[in-house]
């Protein structure tokens, strides 16, 4: 099955070679078929047909019309319900569309479905969802494997080929670790660069809306179509956003890789530091000058996070309380019962062990302890990247410490799971731009991922590394 | 141990969360794994760091002080699971 690009589907639209409805039918037809991958926590085909109605009756150029797009169920949307993947916003139906999502319907995409994805984005594998694990559409028949997380519905979408492209949320990883599960591209920008408004929020300062794509020059005009200001984001960012596609450039002559020695860990599978250096050794042939850097806090990047995240969780989870929207329990015989009742019934079990530890963290006599350290390490890991980033241009590392496992496997000890992210959490704290893209197997022959970090809002940076990586491996 | 049976049951009620006698129990594990794991943030030496609240660049931009109208009650008590005459509607919370 060769998948279509996006690039190449606006043109095949542009020249008439297939129709609006054409295009989207197939995609349905393959959703259909792959309905036990779980991809899809909301599809109703009715509603597919009824956004095609709608734009064939629309004379207007846009730049996305008609293209197949899938939404990760953590964006408000109008048109759908939005869940979260948890119990407590079960048939809840936003009143009004997230900024992203927005975007993206002015430029005349049509929403598929929205996707499955870990409990509030509180995971690494899919598996922490209400309604769901999601099967890597990579899997063998007799070993199901996770798709990564959170965004792991979204990704998988991409890998199966059922849209264009998708979008995800990264808080500390949830866009480029299922990226490199699943064998996509998935950019998570620069914090601030793409609005959060109308995306349900896990930890504030690190959340930040990014695609899923099948390459890189699709991934650079997605990602220029849901990026800029909105005022309703006090962090948005006001910068002027660059034609990423028009500027792509794979020429890196003269550039400067870092190459942060504390990312060889022990015990990191050799086929990753393989692709490591075979990335690196790609780009030495480019003429790419290699430069060794240190980022000396990155040890210390996942225990700031597992404080950070769930302190700013616990305070962002406190507005569900089965009063103004979502599940409320039936056991309510007074108010605080109502409320206790509805958040345990209501919220999954890794969810509330991450309301339970930052509430605790939070708490009077912990705060200084824990918090305000935590704030205190982020600063210095910051700082880390911003003195590399005097001595290079971007920085390439891997995504993820392995390739996809098994489901279900890790669910019993937290921080092994956390372990997953150890690559991605440093950029998310430091809020960098970072990319996952496919670069060599595992013996397995299952997909893995490099990563590639640039400045503060220098996306295009990362994306010229990114593509000319990708035209060299292809 | 950091955690025990009164911390978790303070935590618990803070959060506004019941938990069953052996729901405490798996999260006084739990949590108190993940705390000694934290621990290792005390090697850093943070005297005279400024704790980092706010990674984004940006400066807060003013806007125009006009009223903007949008008001939607209808359409927002729809989704509240409980509602009267206009208003969400709790249990009572005064005898």
């Amino acid at each position: 099955m060769s998948k279509s690009s996006l690039k190449q589907t606006l043109k095949d639209l542009d020249t008439k070679k297939i129709s609006i409805r054409e295009l989207n039918q197939d995609y349905l037809k393959r959703i259909k078929e792959n309905e036990n991958l779980n991809i899809f926590i909301h599809f109703s085909e009715e509603n597919v047909l009824k956004q095609i109605d709608n734009l064939e009756k629309d004379n207007s150029e846009k730049k996305l019309k008609g293209i197949p797009i899938a939404i990760k169920d953590l964006f408000c949307t109008k048109s759908m319900p939005t869940t979260a993947a948890s119990k407590i916003l079960e048939n809840f139906n936003p009143t009004y569309e997230s900024f992203v999502t927005q975007k993206l319907l002015d430029e005349g995409s049509i929403f598929v479905g929205k996707t499955n994805l870990d409990e509030f984005a509180m995971g690494s594998a899919t598996n922490t969802s209400f309604f769901g694990n999601t099967i890597n559409p990579l899997s063998q028949e007799n070993e199901p494997l996770a798709p990564g997380g959170s965004s792991g519905g979204s990704a998988a979408a991409v890998a199966a080929d059922l849209c264009l492209g998708a979008t995800g949320t990264d808080t500390g990883g949830s866009i480029r670790q299922p990226a490199s599960f699943c064998g996509v591209v998935g950019i998570k920008p620069t914090y601030g660069l793409c609005s959060r408004w109308g995306i349900a929020a896990f930890a504030s300062s690190l959340d930040q809306a990014g695609i899923f794509s099948h390459n890189v020059e699709d991934a650079s005009i997605l990602l220029q179509s849901i990026a800029g200001f909105d005022q309703r984001d006090s962090t948005s960012a006001k910068v002027d956003i660059p034609n990423y596609f028009e500027n792509l450039d794979d020429d890196l002559n003269g550039k400067t890789v870092g190459i942060p020695k504390e990312y060889s860990i022990d015990g990191t599978p050799m086929e990753i530091s393989q692709i490591w250096e075979d990335a690196i050794k790609v780009l030495e042939k480019k003429g790419v000058k290699i430069k060794n850097i240190s980022l000396p806090h990155t040890k210390y990047a996942l225990p700031t996070y597992y404080i950070i995240a769930p302190a700013e969780a616990s305070s962002n989870l406190a507005r569900y309380d089965g009063v103004k929207y979502g599940f409320r329990s039936d056991e309510i015989d007074s108010l605080d019962e109502m409320y206790e009742n509805t958040r345990a019934q209501g919220f999954g079990r890794e969810v509330k062990r991450r309301i339970l530890i930052g509430t605790y963290v939070l708490s009077a006599g912990y705060y200084d302890a824990y918090y305000l350290k935590a704030q205190k390490v982020r600063k210095l890991i910051a700082d880390d990247f911003n003195k590399a980033f005097k001595e290079c241009d971007f920085i390439v590392t891997p995504t993820a410490p392995s390739a996809a496992f098994p489901l279900n496997e890790k669910q019993n000890d937290p921080i092994k799971m956390y372990l997953n992210d150890v690559f991605t959490v440093p950029a998310s704290l430091a809020g960098l731009p970072g990319i996952s893209i496919p670069f060599g197997k595992d013996k397995n022959n299952l997909p893995l991922g490099i990563q590639i970090l640039g400045k503060h809002f220098d996306e295009q940076q990362v994306f010229n590394a990114a593509v000319s990586l990708e035209r060299s491996y292809e | 141990m950091k955690i025990d049976k009164n911390t978790i049951n303070k935590i618990a009620r803070l959060s506004r969360i019941k938990l069953d006698d052996k729901e405490s129990e798996d999260y006084i594990k739990d949590l108190n794994s993940i705390l000694d794991w934290v621990e290792q943030l005390n090697e850093v030496n943070t005297e005279n760091v400024e704790p980092l609240s706010n990674i984004s660049s940006s400066i807060l931009p003013k806007r125009e002080d006009v009223s903007n109208d949008t008001n939607s009650s209808e359409e927002i008590l729809e989704n509240a699971p409980d509602k009267l005459e206009g208003f969400f509607a709790v249990p009572k919370v005064v005898e």
